[in-house]
């Protein structure tokens, strides 16, 4: 049947068109920037350790917390919590959360806490936080790793990124990138 | 204003930039003008040649649905028996085949440039099938909305005659001129920012803390570009556009966000240049301008402003409610794309619309609801165009004259059309809600809703009302891959997106036949502001009058507790 | 000869200015309960279904009544809401059945005038017989003479006579009717004043157009015209989807562990569903064509009175319409070389058979010049008539002298002047037409010698009614016998767009045709058998009533009055109803806005009372909201039936200002009116519920 042979023949042409040409040119121009095609690995010691942009967790007081998770940072399996923002469990879960980041970090107040640090990321691996969310660490990584406060205000003002081109966006810091400076750091 | 908005500021100024250029060179596309991708067209001979095509042979609307639905149809077979089988290669994770109601949705979905995906990506779909059943169906829905726009624009220019174009033609150049062009620079952008493009599997490692994680990866970039350019949303992690391999930052996040919209709101300036009728297509994109902007900040305030109940909390909100969202995007550009998502049926998130104040959610549910604010690429002018022939019937009537649209009568034989065609969204929707809050009702243990009391009902509302927008978007906590949902969504999305275009392109095959009737002093002028009010009033009161009801027991509900 | 005693003899015909007289009321209420039966109210989807909704209550409401238990609201109340849903429906049919009863009686004040007269009929034998006027046939032929009543309608064979038409006009002014000429139709009730005529019976007793009009609005049978259908269309649209809506309410409400009463659910659909147009709907239509009644015009179809809606083209004649039919000679300019007085003379040799207001004020003029002829003169002569192909008529003595009259190029193309002497009258006919005027050439024994200036007058007020007609979008277009020039000249000073001079009746076909293949509607008045075929074409033809039969046939609609301008009132009577149709369908669509506000919060008050917060209008309760909003819905039927059976006024404001206005009124109306109507109603229901 005539139509049978168009439709089949417009079918694998858009095939082999979108599916196999689309993809291996930017496969090859992948090959030019393997780092870029990669999802941008980040190296300590020529091992991997993570990705730039992927977030990792980190529970110890010498590293700087990021967000909390809904999938423990699972990144073979993204997801979020989901929860409403009027469901009971949900404001229960927070509380907790609030609860234990003020015993972790004793001398901070309640109302200095930034929400994203006790709220769940869409992704589960957030890599960021904001810069007032890393300062209010620097009391309990400063103890911990025994360095001075100022240092570490120093290597959180380096690796906060400012908003795109200056004009768009929110400012961040990438926990990956501040904790490996500051292994860096410490160990000199 | 602080960078959060003037992202956003930026981000749509930008995108009318690019669409109203883009609009001009769609239009010279559909009519075969001479154009710069021209060079491409040895690829297109070549492609008609080998399937048997003539690309210059007239099509009346009958032969166009025609086309357009076998072909759809075996889109969809194909699909479907491909994802009921295990992939042997390209299938580094060996991810195992889809079960058949589940098949049915995923394939259902991916043919209605839905991309409502009850499985989770990077668990649930092969390399293979992300390539070449996923994003090709991304690229054919896509290609079949923007052909059947044109066919429209062609059938409202003709004066007597019955000629409304080529489906063939149109499908293989929208993707060849349109989509692809984009695609790919999109896909390089996304590349060089850290989206990968890799085919091996996931990546072992160890993360400073010391404990070992896979990292899923894949053939992502040209995925996500398409993705949004065809308003399609499927994404290629679970997580979809808030993941950082789909969106690793801000600029690219602009940049998707602009995607999304570029094609829709070119249509519209397309259609002004296509008829020539300039100002009647600015008059329309005005419109649509008024409810996008509205709606969009309605969303930005709502979500900046925070959680009153984690306020009880007494912690600081200054970023805004963070639940379900990235720290790289912000809640106003959260509350943007999510905007923009909605209105254009993309249905792409960078953050959890379940986890959004309720009122934002309402936003993302009558934006929905409406489904021609922009709109999907092709199909949103086509549902703005029966809310147009409508509004062109009352106000007609309201100025002594029998209604006319550009100047062809609107007679019984339209109406019926437009009025099933309006009929079939709140039919869907309501139904399919009906139905689920009844078995909710009555067999709680079901467990579908993952959040109790009025959002839970949201959830329900919201699947639905995706599905027959074609949007894909969803309210996750809603445990959505079960035999119900599957089968009554997979239906929904075919029913929402074919009948809808068979009516609008049916309406414009008979009005192209009819003698055109000649300005004057008397005919209702559609390109001014006036009607522009009459517009926006049917918008309004046939949306609000079908959904007040759904939306007080969900959203408005929700929102008066808190 | 006969007695006219029989004939009821009305002055003026009786005018229904009143919009609600007591007989019709009575008639209509009763009418109203008739119209509940189900195999009709089928044909009104909208009103059907709530009719349906009534039985249900009712169904409810003796259950409660036997139940006791309150789970579906007390007895009272639930009979109170079916007493409502009734009422409403009643309301519906009482607006149709009094715009029904009005045009019934409109026509039967027409009909009176067809009273059983005495008619003499004569046989094929010759002889004459007296028959009653309902036993005359199609084909049979009378014979009236002065004094007597004409019985039926007709058309004049043989013979003219000057009749009396004030039972049918009301203008009481004598008409000259006249077999084999444009005004050859009489009808049946007026009176012959003078002479006496034969008039052939042009149709049988039932089949006149009057009683294919009192078909029209008599609602059973009425047809519904194309717009109404689509508009029909609609509405069933967004009552199935109100339905959807009320139907899926009772699962949501399950989750949210509410329930929603019966009664509560059928107020809901009742109230969303657009009953106040699907009421109205029918009454719209049937008193549209009413309306054309009133004006005096016959339709043969409610399609034909929408059509005029429409109307892009109007051909109109100027004589008569334009200009105040009859010219009258001012000037006589004999060529040189001419004697002034003999010109003079010939002038009236040629106008002493015509018997054209024209003719008679050249022999006035004649007259005022002291210029007269001797009957010897026009002994034995023959008079030349006026034909529309020679355009010229006149005299040949018995001496041979031929005296002929006529339009310029007529006299011009008969006469053998030389150049010199056409050239002198040329400028004389370019000087009096370009003053407006109308020359007339006079040629005796084939030599034009001179020109006779005859001037129209613009009907006064004929300027402002043709703006009208341009605000509305309509072009208008003169049609005339007269030369181009004067054409010109008298287009300009009336203000039509456009002019058709030196028109034949091909003309005007033509023209007409050219503006329908530009996709234009064309609308014509007309009145002779030469018009038929322009009539036919013309997309809303009028004719006049004392036109040909011909004239009559071709057309769609007849006018009583022979008034030329009646087009302009037949073009806002079918705009009218267009836009009654759209204002009350936009303010039934916008008072639901209000009723949501008034309901939602009303269902759902005991189990989401964070839902009170949308009660802005502070309703007392549930109860008495939801009945507030019912009896809003059904007393706003009533309360528009006045402007249903008016119509809307139109403002021939242009379409845009028009659509603004409009949108205001009844949009914007129709949002704010229901928020204070159910307000105001709950204050007073709240008292007893």
């Amino acid at each position: 049947m005539k139509t049978l042979r168009n439709i089949i023949g417009i079918h694998l042409s858009l095939l082999i068109v979108c599916c196999i040409i689309y993809t291996l040119v930017i496969w090859g121009i992948g090959q030019i920037f393997p780092s870029a095609a990669n999802g941008y690995p980040v190296e300590k010691n020529g091992k991997i350790v993570g990705y730039k942009n992927i977030g990792q967790k980190f529970t110890l007081d010498k590293y700087f917390w990021g967000r909390p998770s809904s999938v423990d940072y699972n990144a073979a399996s993204s997801g979020a919590s989901n929860y409403g923002p009027s469901n009971p469990e949900y404001l229960k879960i927070v509380g907790a959360r609030i609860d234990s980041f003020l015993v972790h970090n004793p001398g901070i107040k309640r109302s200095d806490i930034p929400a994203e640090m006790v709220t769940s990321s869409g992704s589960g691996l957030d890599p960021d936080i904001s810069p007032k969310a890393a300062l209010i660490q620097v009391p309990r990584v400063a103890r911990a790793r025994e360095i001075s406060e100022d240092l570490l205000r120093d290597l959180i003002e380096n690796n906060t990124e400012r908003p795109f081109l200056g004009l768009f966006g929110p400012e961040k810091v990438n926990v990956l990138m501040l904790n490996l400076d500051l292994d860096r750091a410490a160990e000199k | 204003m602080n960078t959060e908005i003037m992202g956003v500021f930026a981000a749509f100024i930008i995108t009318i930039l690019l669409a109203y250029p883009l609009g001009k060179y769609m239009t010279k596309v559909f009519k075969g003008e001479k154009v710069w991708t021209d060079f491409l067209s040895p690829v297109e001979k070549l492609i008609f040649r080998l399937s048997g095509v003539d690309p210059d042979k007239k099509m009346d609307w009958k032969e166009n649905l025609k086309s357009m639905l076998m072909i759809n149809l075996f889109f969809f077979i194909w699909a479907y028996l491909l994802l009921l089988i295990k992939h042997p290669f390209m299938n580094p994770m060996n991810i195992g085949s889809m079960e058949a109601a589940l098949a049915f949705n995923t394939a259902a979905s991916f043919v209605s440039n839905t991309n409502l995906q009850h499985y989770s990506g990077e668990t649930g779909a092969s390399y293979f099938a992300q390539v070449f059943i996923l994003m090709f169906l991304q690229f054919v829905s896509a290609a079949t909305g923007i052909a059947s726009a044109s066919i429209l624009f062609k059938g409202l220019s003709q004066r007597q005659a019955s000629d409304l174009g080529n489906f063939y033609n149109l499908l293989v150049k929208s993707v060849t001129r349109i989509l692809l062009p984009i695609s790919f620079v999109l896909a390089l952008v996304l590349l060089l920012n850290g989206s990968p493009m890799t085919f091996s599997g996931a990546k072992e490692i160890v993360t400073l803390q010391g404990e070992s994680v896979k990292v899923a990866t894949g053939p992502v970039a040209p995925m996500i570009a398409i993705k949004h350019l065809g308003t399609n949303g499927g994404g290629f992690f679970g997580a979809n556009s808030s993941h950082p391999f789909e969106n690793p930052n801000y600029l690219t996040n602009m940049l998707e966000v602009i995607t999304e919209l570029l094609i829709a709101i070119g249509l519209v300036f397309s259609f002004g240049f296509y008829l020539g009728k300039k100002k009647l297509g600015m008059l329309l994109f005005g419109v649509m301008t008024i409810f996008f902007i509205s709606f969009s900040s309605l969303a930005i305030h709502w979500e900046s402003r925070g959680n009153p109940l984690i306020d009880n909390l007494s912690i600081s909100q200054n970023a805004g409610n963070m639940e379900g969202k990235e720290v790289r995007f912000g809640a106003a550009a959260s509350a943007y794309f999510g905007t923009a998502s909605t209105a254009t049926s993309t249905g792409a998130v960078n953050s959890m619309h379940d986890s959004f104040m309720p009122l934002s959610g309402g936003i993302f549910l009558i934006d929905m609801m409406i489904n021609a604010i922009y709109g999907g690429v092709g199909v949103g002018f086509l549902n703005f165009f029966v809310y147009l022939v409508v509004a062109v019937f009352i106000a007609g009537l309201m100025v002594g004259r029998t209604p006319e649209l550009l100047g062809k009568k609107i007679e019984a034989k339209e109406i019926k059309i437009a009025a099933i065609v309006l009929l079939i969204h709140p039919l869907l929707i309501l139904t399919g809600t009906a139905i689920a809050a009844h078995i909710s009702a009555v067999n709680p243990s079901v467990g579908w809703v993952h959040n109790p009391g009025y959002h839970g009902f949201s959830e329900m509302l919201y699947e639905f009302t995706s599905a027959s927008a074609n949007n894909g978007s969803g309210f996750e906590g809603l445990g959505d891959n079960t035999n119900f949902w599957n089968i009554m969504c997979g239906a929904v999305m075919l029913l929402a997106r074919f009948i809808p275009i068979i009516g609008p392109v049916s309406i414009a095959g008979m009005l192209a036949k009819k003698k055109t009737i000649p300005e004057s002093a008397g005919t209702l002028r559609i390109d001014s502001a006036t009607f522009g009010v009459v517009l926006i009033s049917v918008i309004v009161i046939v949306a609000a009058l079908s959904f007040f009801p759904a939306l007080a027991l969900g959203p408005v509900a929700e929102f008066f507790s808190i | 000869m006969l007695n006219n005693t029989l004939v009821i003899k009305m002055a003026k015909r009786k005018r229904y200015t009143k919009l609600f007289e007591a007989e019709i009321v009575r008639k209509a209420i009763g009418e109203s309960f008739i119209k509940m039966n189900p195999m009709l109210m089928m044909k009104n989807p909208v009103m059907f279904t709530v009719e349906i909704g009534t039985a249900v209550m009712l169904v409810v409401t003796v259950i409660s009544a036997f139940n006791g238990s309150s789970a579906q609201g007390s007895f009272g109340y639930n009979l109170a809401i079916t007493v409502l849903l009734l009422l409403t429906n009643l309301f519906g049919n009482f607006a149709e059945a009094v715009a029904e009863a009005r045009g019934k009686a409109q026509a039967a004040s027409l009909r009176k005038t067809r009273e059983i007269t005495p008619a003499n009929i004569i046989l094929p034998g010759g002889e004459v017989k007296i028959i009653s006027s309902s036993e005359l046939k199609k084909g049979d032929v009378f014979i009236v003479s002065a004094g007597e009543t004409i019985p039926t309608d007709g058309e004049i064979i043989e013979g003219l006579a000057s009749i009396d038409e004030s039972a049918i006009t009301g203008e009481s002014a004598p008409v000259i009717r006249e077999a084999g000429t444009d005004h050859s139709g009489v009808v049946g009730g007026t009176r012959v004043l003078s002479d006496k005529i034969k008039v052939l019976v042009t149709g049988n007793p039932g089949e006149s157009f009057l009683d294919k009009m009192i078909a029209l609005v008599e609602g059973a049978n009425r047809q519904k015209t194309p717009n109404e259908i689509a508009l029909t269309i609609l509405l069933a649209g967004f009552t199935i989807v109100f339905l959807l809506v009320t139907a899926t309410l009772p699962p949501f409400a399950e989750y949210s562990k509410t329930i929603i009463t019966i009664a509560a659910l059928v107020s809901l659909f009742v109230c969303l569903i657009p009953t106040t147009i699907g009421a109205l709907l029918s009454a719209i239509g049937i008193a549209g064509m009413d309306r054309a009644l009133r004006a005096n015009v016959i339709a043969k179809s409610g399609k034909a009175v929408e059509n005029a809606g429409d109307i892009d083209t109007v051909l109109l004649d100027k004589t008569g319409t334009i200009t105040i039919g009859n010219r009258k000679a001012t000037n006589f300019y004999p060529a040189k070389g001419v004697e002034r007085n003999d010109f003079i003379k010939y002038c009236i040799l040629s106008s002493i058979a015509d018997q054209t207001p024209e003719g008679k004020s050249i022999l006035e003029l004649a007259e005022k010049n002291n210029i007269k002829t001797s009957d010897g003169e026009t002994k034995d002569a023959r008079f030349i008539k006026f034909t529309a192909e020679t355009r010229m008529s006149g005299i040949d003595l018995s001496d041979g002298t031929s005296v002929r009259k006529g339009a310029w190029d007529a006299i011009k193309n008969y006469s053998n002047n030389c150049n010199g002497e056409i050239e002198e009258l040329q400028q004389f006919v370019v000087d009096i037409a370009e003053k407006g005027g109308t020359p007339l050439a006079v040629a005796v024994n084939k030599k034009a010698l001179g020109v006779i200036q005859l001037e129209d007058i613009i009907k006064p007020g004929i300027q402002e009614r043709f703006e009208r007609l341009r605000k509305m979008g309509v072009k208008t277009v003169m049609v005339t016998g007269d030369n181009p020039l004067t054409a010109k000249y008298i287009a300009k000073m009336a203000g039509v767009d456009d002019f058709i001079a030196e028109a034949k009746p091909e003309d005007k076909l033509r023209y007409i045709k050219e503006e329908q293949q530009q996709g234009k509607l064309v609308a014509m008045m007309g009145d002779g058998t030469n018009d038929a075929p322009a009539l036919a074409q013309a997309d809303v033809a009028v004719a006049m009533n004392t036109g040909t039969q011909a004239a009559k046939e071709a057309s769609n609609m007849v006018d009583l009055d022979n008034d030329p301008t009646k087009l302009l009132e037949v073009i806002e009577v079918g705009k009218q109803m267009l836009i009654t149709r759209g204002n009350v369908t936009t303010f039934s669509l916008a008072n639901d806005v209000a009723k949501y506000f008034a309901i939602i919060p009303a269902l759902f008050a005991s189990s989401i009372p964070g839902l009170n917060a949308l009660n802005i209008m502070h309703l007392s309760s549930s109860e008495s909201a939801i009945m507030s909003a019912v009896i809003f819905n059904a007393l706003i039927i009533p309360a528009l039936i006045p402007l249903a059976l008016k119509g809307v006024k139109y403002k021939a404001i242009g379409a845009t200002a028009l659509l603004r206005r409009n949108l205001l009124l009844y949009g914007l109306g129709g949002v704010i009116s229901p928020f204070i109507g159910i307000k105001l109603i709950d204050m007073l229901v709240s008292l007893f519920v």
